[in-house]
């Protein structure tokens, strides 16, 4: 099983969610963030001062997924999102050692 | 008002005068209850909104209790040309009938409270996020009985200004506020922070909401100052927005062109800059003045702006001296020229009782009017805040001003999400 932990830019959510869908992803967290990577902050103007505004907003997902589909889901995140330009994000892949679904105490791959 | 005579033998109270001038009254403190409070409130930081909405409350409640025991009578009493007298404390002249010109004196000391209470709110501006909220009331209650009653003593009370063309406030609201907040800003000090890290506004919908509310208002605060409803007033009210039009539009394209976008702070700032500035000029021009006038504000106070706080590195925090401080003292000016009936369509309107004026010399009242309310304002200001920093300091610890004055000063947060 792996743990994939996508940033990606607020508005290409709702197509990663659909592409994330089609492939069966069961379940995502979706929760917005705010950071910088490569392409830094951006300037705001108020009243003839520029700011210049370090962190940039975007959206977290996190998804437990069967790491035979694992491959797919990256792929399909990276087509989706994928503007071409700085700032598209990242993914982070991490092992996952165990899930349990509350409600029914199943675990692992029946969990997912 | 500048012109509102005290000797005059009262009219009768007359029904449509009371009823405007009552609608007036509710414009006038509905500018400073909610829109001053919602126009500053968005422009601080998201720790200090509250901080400055119940600044705007607290003041509103202690310049009323005030005015009304004192104030009131510092300021349209006497004979004295400098300081009113205290032959109306609480009020004491003043019952049911007890006309002024043609509307119940009552209203007329109503009505003035609004203007003592959004005066010292305008000040507010200069120290935001940083100074003692017992600070704040104790520096606005003196500032109310020292520094504006006895300047509206001067100006409208038949003091020693009494020939100053002042329509609704130039001197003495809009010049008094700038000054004292940019004396405020300085002698508080700025904000930890200041000028290196970032301060924008926190929430730019609540910012321009209060501001559209000031725009509205402003028709009370100018075309209330007529006493009257007639052509005073309608046409105070035109040149008004006229001008707020011109200010806020000017202000647009001037940040467009020099910055490549046009911004919404901009453009309000701008309208907000437009009707400061037409503000002593509102019962006396014309609307082809009116346009003149709201374009020089955009222009002007645009500038003062970034003279101040980019190049002198004075935290005015919210700009309250560039925008009304200047756009007061330019309007002030400006207003000597315009009222003048020989300048063509750019002639001056108005029923007041000088038939012309020679632009010289009304330029020389209109320049010492000026002086002396910034000279005078600046002074005392400075004064208050030494006292009031003995008393009760003047500002939160480095530490507090970090939390944030919202749970600091009042253990409320603004916000909970």
């Amino acid at each position: 099983m792996k743990f994939v932990t996508a940033i990606i830019r607020p508005h290409q959510l709702d197509d990663v969610r659909e592409a994330l869908s089609e492939l069966g992803v069961s379940g995502i967290t979706v929760t917005e963030v705010k950071g910088f990577g490569r392409q830094k902050g951006h300037t705001e103007l108020y009243r003839g001062a520029e700011y210049q505004i370090d962190f940039l907003p975007k959206v977290k997902l996190e998804i437990a997924i069967s790491a035979s589909i694992l491959d797919e889901v990256i792929e399909a995140i990276s087509d989706v999102a994928n503007s071409g330009k700085v700032g598209d994000g990242k993914i982070f892949v991490t092992n996952l050692e165990k899930v349990v679904r509350i409600r029914t105490g199943e675990t692992d791959q029946d969990a997912l | 008002m500048a012109l509102m005579p005290m000797t005059v033998f009262a009219d009768e109270i007359n029904g449509a005068d009371t009823a405007w001038i009552m609608t007036s009254t509710a414009l006038v403190l509905f500018m400073t209850l909610p829109g001053l409070a919602l126009f500053y409130g968005g422009l601080v930081r998201t720790k200090n909104i509250l901080s400055v909405l119940m600044q705007c409350f607290a003041i509103a409640g202690i310049m009323s209790i005030l005015w009304f025991l004192v104030g009131y009578s510092i300021a349209f009493s006497g004979d004295n040309p400098y300081f009113g007298d205290f032959s109306n404390v609480m009020l004491s002249q003043v019952s049911m009938d007890t006309p002024s010109g043609t509307i119940p004196e009552s209203l007329f000391a109503m009505f003035q409270m609004t203007f003592a209470i959004i005066t010292p709110a305008l000040i507010i501006g200069g120290f935001a996020e940083r100074m003692k909220f017992s600070a704040v009331l104790l520096f606005s209650a003196i500032w109310l009985l020292v520094v504006y009653a006895p300047i509206t003593h001067w100006v409208w009370g038949g003091g020693w200004l009494g020939n100053v063309l002042d329509y609704a406030g130039g001197t003495v609201v809009h010049i008094t506020a700038g000054v004292a907040a940019l004396v405020a800003a300085i002698v508080v000090g700025p904000r930890n922070g200041f000028p290196s890290k970032p301060m924008p506004p926190h929430n730019m919908t609540m910012t321009i909401s209060g501001a559209a509310m000031l725009w509205v208002g402003w028709f009370g605060f100018n075309g209330g100052s007529a006493l009257a409803a007639g052509g005073d007033a309608a046409m105070a009210i035109l040149v008004t927005h006229i001008s707020a039009a011109a200010g806020a539009m000017t202000w647009m394209f001037y940040e467009w062109i020099k910055y490549g976008k046009p911004t919404a702070l901009g453009t309000v700032t701008g309208m907000v800059a437009g009707l400061g500035t037409i503000t002593p000029a509102s019962g006396f021009v014309g609307p082809a003045g009116a346009l003149v006038i709201g374009i020089v504000a955009g222009i002007v106070c645009f500038n003062a702006v970034i003279v101040i706080k980019q190049k002198l590195i004075i935290d005015d925090s919210l700009d309250v001296f560039p925008v009304h401080g200047i756009g007061g003292m330019i309007g002030t000016l400006m207003v000597g020229i315009f009222a003048s009936k020989e300048l063509g369509i750019f002639s001056g309107q108005g029923g007041w009782d000088r038939e012309s004026i020679i632009i010289a010399d009304q330029l020389q009242i209109q320049f010492t009017g000026i002086v002396a309310t910034v000279v005078y304002t600046a002074i005392a200001t400075y004064v208050i805040l030494k006292v009031v920093n003995v008393i009760t300091g003047l500002r939160v610890t480095d530490e507090e001003e970090q939390q944030g004055l919202d749970i600091v000063s009042h253990e409320e947060r603004g916000y909970d999400i």
